[in-house]
């Protein structure tokens, strides 16, 4: 069969939904938990969190079975996705992070007297959209996607209702998220309308289609609507993904968020935003790059040093982890301003992806050891509470070392090898100011980074004030989440040591 | 027999690593302290066995025992490629060395949680053979930071006044100074057009196509920065005395011993062949940065010290001054010289710290002014200390002589008036040297001490201390009445590098004095 006709069946044939399976999976399985939930005897719902686990992990190994499936390289549902080994590798991703917020979930969640089941169908549903956010290849899949998640978000956030910092949490990501979602919309509609011009070259009538809007792009390489459009939808997307001058709802909601929804934030959402900006900054944006890679470098500059700043000063770990956040979103915005040049030695876009991955890792170690200092009151996590850790649980304390180690950048860990494949691409792009200000930002980071680490090794508990509040009692580690925070810290330090088939992302095709 | 059944360098490194993972999953602290007297002792033996088989070996571009291991990333330009020429072999061996007796100094010490303190001395030990020991300039690199991150560990829990501020600025400079040198390193890399971080192949490849002359000083401006601050460089000397000073002996040992080497190892294999003329720019405000700085300055900040652990730290910052002139005198005696300073200061201020601590453990104090007359009841380790503070100050019969002569016939060349102060240098570090084992060893005993003494009655060194200690001194006088052993080897690696037309083989050995 020629690609044409293949084209041709996959539009005459029914919406291929066999494309979208693991998505349906997802949908299926967070209805099937509120059913168990009515139909289950009570004494049985503490297995259902265990039953949806079980189904993600199915569904990520189907996934990984069916990687290189037919529709790769493909569009379906009449141009509304588009399948790609990034797309693949991005659902990977999300099903990964499904997994271990379910994990964390299973300790946060205990600590609190709370409906469950509702949590666990969210964070499925979320991850659905996620993963289709990542495959769009039209802007009202897009918007349909990211509004999903971020609807979703908005009840995570403030979960835990009875807490006032996370009612106050979900209400400053509700507007936060608003106002970013009608900048995105702004930003869509401009570019819809000029590109619908028909007194201009290559207008569309689709021009919500991804390709359809990329040739109106190079027809017009100076129309100022257009890159009105453009900026704004950036300036959507880095909302998402916490970039400066975006950042400011970062902090609160960080903190108030339930810790589980807090890693959901950091890594998922930001994860997607930066799928979504590969996708737009690569291939839609392309022959605007005079005005994206500007834009861009300037908030991945100004992000890394806003970042890395900003956590210097932090006493509660959540508001300095979503800071940290902040960085890493800066280090990734400089791998994507880096994946726009030519790519002399390394992959930027391979390099992007790892340094996903190795955040990800990284990220969930030190949320797990979160979830299991923290006390009743989530949003109450302060650096005092991690005196002594090293003595009383070595065990969590070696996962955090090796968690932040990561993040911190430090070899032999994988957070190096992402931070070290992001240099070498920003100096093949020329990008030698912002790598400047990238090095320098990692030494700052060293010193909030070590606080922590000098925190939970060197410090002996003592209680503070004359209140002398007693620190919140830590959770035994039991063997679910043992196991897989000790899969996440040797996952760091393997991906560190040997990088193997993720390492031929890095290499230049 | 000269070959053996595996590959000595990668077994060096690996052993290490392998025990301190063993440990990390819960080996019984009998095993650990058992297993780690292998682990120890086989980095060394291989070390030396490669050394005494090193001219006999064939060789590829000067490197001996070549072998490359893939991690994946072939298509970056990245492998695991270990090797060793004339300049590593003497750091290979004396990294084997050094580790050996901080090893066994540590297992006898009986610190608190020797466990993970063994575990990290260990994944220092297999961090440092490998940074000698990769012909990968990424792996280099690598290696180093792997040997570095359990220093700060170490200095901060295990570490004796200021630890936890000591372990912090520690990071947070010699972080510093890691990522400037890794940018520098990119920088190569990436303008070098080579397309590889094989060092032999850059050369190859860098002889050929020079770099541009900015380009060269911009990168090299980078790579002295960096590698400068991670070997307390004035005025960026700040982390050693107060990092030392803090640190537990074997972990000072091994990092001022060895690891603090890195940057002018990097200096010396890394940018003199491949930026030659980037490093002569820069060649004078280094050599005045590291005689005014290092030398003069913080020599006489080193007589001003009251504390024996800081004065070592002090004196080790002065000595790294000397290192600096050869380096940028160039040429091959130079660094030549370097090479041999290396080792002998290596090799001396492992022996300095390891003798400090055990000073400490017989009179509770590093205060020299609380100390005195020490020798009557220890005079073995008197005799230690007076040793290895002879062969810091450079007395011909100890390695040190070598290398500080070496420098100064490369240096003369360089700039008269630099090396008369530098040799004025000597001086300083003659006084605050013998003035210091006459205030620990001999003279009247202070009335602190004699309270500490009649508690406690001080043992003299114990065979458990000696054992290390000797391996040292030994080595230090091996070098020192044979230095050919090391710079046959390294003349020949450093002679096609050599940037100006040198001087005709004049090697340090016969070198008029």
């Amino acid at each position: 069969m020629t690609p044409e006709l293949v084209k041709v069946a996959a539009a005459a044939a029914d919406n291929q939904w066999g494309a979208i399976f693991p998505e349906l999976m997802l949908a299926c399985l967070a209805l099937a938990l509120l059913v168990l939930e009515i139909a289950l005897p009570k004494k049985l719902h503490v297995y259902i969190p265990d039953f949806a686990l079980a189904g993600l992990v199915g569904t990520l190994a189907g996934l990984i079975v069916n990687f290189n499936s037919a529709t790769l390289g493909h569009e379906t549902f009449n141009a509304l996705l588009r399948h790609s080994p990034g797309g693949q590798v991005m659902r990977a991703f999300f099903l990964l992070v499904a997994i271990l917020v379910c994990v964390l979930a299973r300790v946060s969640l205990a600590k609190q007297k709370m409906p469950r089941i509702e949590f666990y169908h969210i964070v499925l549903v979320i991850t659905g959209a996620l993963m289709l956010l990542a495959q769009s290849n039209h802007f009202v899949m897009l918007f349909v996607a990211l509004e999903t998640v971020t609807i979703g978000f908005y009840i995570l956030v403030g979960y835990f209702r009875q807490q006032s910092a996370s009612l106050e949490a979900g209400l400053k990501y509700l507007i936060m998220g608003a106002l970013s979602s009608g900048m995105l919309l702004f930003g869509i509609s401009l570019l819809y309308g000029v590109a619908g011009n028909s007194a201009l070259a290559g207008h569309s009538a689709n021009a919500l289609h991804y390709a359809s809007l990329a040739q109106f792009l190079v027809a017009n390489p100076h129309n100022f609507l257009a890159s009105a459009g453009i900026v704004l939808v950036l300036a959507g997307v880095a909302f998402k993904i916490g970039a400066f001058p975006f950042q400011i709802w970062v902090p609160d909601v960080y903190q108030g968020a339930p810790t589980p929804v807090t890693a959901f934030l950091a890594v998922g959402s930001k994860a997607a935003g930066f799928a979504v900006l590969l996708v737009l900054a690569r291939d839609v944006f392309a022959s605007y790059d005079w005005l994206v890679i500007p834009v861009l470098t300037a908030m991945a500059a100004a992000t890394i040093l806003f970042g890395n700043i900003a956590a210097l000063t932090q006493h509660n770990v959540k508001r300095l982890i979503g800071l940290s956040g902040v960085s890493h979103a800066g280090f990734l915005l400089l791998g994507v301003v880096a994946s726009m040049g030519p790519a002399a030695h390394v992959n930027a876009t391979g390099a992007v992806y790892f340094y996903l991955f190795a955040y990800l890792i990284a990220s969930f170690a030190v949320f797990g050891v979160m979830a299991h200092v923290a006390g009743a009151d989530d949003s109450d996590q302060t650096l005092d509470h991690y005196a002594g850790l090293a003595k009383d649980n070595p065990f969590l304390a070696t996962i955090l070392a090796v968690g932040l180690g990561s993040l911190a950048g430090i070899p032999p860990l994988a957070g190096f090898m992402g931070k070290f494949f992001i240099f070498i691409a920003a100096f093949d792009a020329g990008a030698r100011w912002v790598l400047a200000l990238a090095a320098v930002g990692v030494v700052i980071s060293i010193y909030y980074y070590f606080g922590w680490i000098k925190a939970a090794f060197f410090k002996v508990w003592t209680p503070s004030g004359e209140d002398n509040v007693p620190r919140p009692a830590r959770t035994p580690v039991d063997m679910v989440s043992g196991v897989a925070l000790c899969l996440l810290a040797m996952a760091s330090i393997f991906l560190g040591f040997y990088q193997g088939p993720l390492g031929q992302w890095m290499s230049v095709k | 027999m000269s070959q053996l059944p595996f590959d000595p360098l990668l077994v060096s490194i690996a052993a290490p690593l392998a025990l301190a993972l063993a440990i990390a999953l819960g080996l019984p602290k009998r095993w650990s302290v058992l297993l780690a007297y292998g682990a120890f002792a086989l980095p060394a033996l291989l070390a030396l066995h490669t050394w005494w088989h090193f001219s006999s070996m064939p060789q590829t571009a000067g490197y001996a025992f070549l072998t490359t291991y893939s991690t994946g990333l072939d298509g970056v330009g990245i492998s695991l490629k270990l090797g060793l020429n004339g300049i590593s072999l003497p750091l290979f061996v004396l990294a084997g060395l050094v580790g050996l007796a901080a090893g066994l100094y540590a297992i006898q010490s009986g610190a608190e949680r020797l466990k993970i303190y063994l575990m990290l001395l260990l994944i220092m030990q297999g961090g440092l053979m490998g940074v000698f020991a990769s012909v990968d300039i990424f792996f280099f690199y690598f290696f180093h930071e792997l040997a570095l991150i359990p220093t700060f560990i170490m200095v901060g829990v295990w570490g004796g006044r200021d630890r936890a501020y000591a372990a912090m600025k520690m990071t947070i400079y010699l972080t510093l100074g890691a990522m400037v040198s890794l940018v520098g390193l990119i920088a190569l890399y990436v303008k070098s057009g080579a397309h590889t971080f094989d060092l032999i192949t850059l050369r190859a490849h860098l002889a050929a196509h020079p770099l541009a002359e900015t380009l060269q000083n911009n990168i090299a401006g980078l790579l002295l920065f960096g590698l400068g601050v991670l070997v307390s460089l004035w005025p960026l000397h700040t982390w050693a005395p107060l990092g030392y000073g803090a640190a537990p002996s074997s972990a000072a040992m091994l990092h001022a011993g060895v690891l603090k080497k890195f940057g002018l190892y990097g200096l010396v294999q890394i940018a003199l062949p491949l930026l030659p003329a980037g490093l002569a720019h820069w060649s004078h405000p280094l050599a005045w940065l590291a005689v005014v700085g290092n030398i003069l300055i913080v020599g006489l900040i080193t007589i001003a010290q009251r504390d024996l652990k800081q004065m070592i730290g002090y004196s080790s910052v002065m000595h790294m001054g000397y290192a600096f002139l050869g380096i940028a005198a160039a040429g091959t005696i130079g660094p030549g010289g370097v090479v041999l300073l290396m080792v002998a200061h290596g090799l001396s201020v492992a022996l300095l710290f390891l003798l400090a601590t055990a000073i400490h453990h017989r009179t509770h104090t590093f205060n020299l002014d609380e100390m005195g007359g020490l020798a009557q009841k220890t005079p073995v380790l008197a005799a230690f200390f007076v040793a290895a503070t002879l062969a810091s100050i450079g007395l011909p019969g100890f390695a040190n002589f070598w290398g500080e002569l070496a420098i100064f016939v490369a240096l003369w060349k360089f700039s008269p008036l630099i090396t008369a102060l530098a040799v004025a240098g000597v001086v300083i570090s003659a006084i605050y040297g013998l003035r210091s084992a006459a205030r620990v060893f001999f003279g009247p005993s202070t009335e602190q001490l004699a309270q500490v003494t009649a508690a406690h009655p001080p043992l003299d060194l114990s065979w458990k201390e000696r054992a290390p200690a000797l391996i040292l001194l030994a080595a230090l006088l091996f070098v020192g009445f044979w230095p050919k052993s090391i710079t046959t080897a390294l003349d020949a690696a450093l002679k096609p590098a050599a940037v100006a037309p040198a001087a005709p083989a004049a090697k340090p050995v016969g070198a008029p004095i």
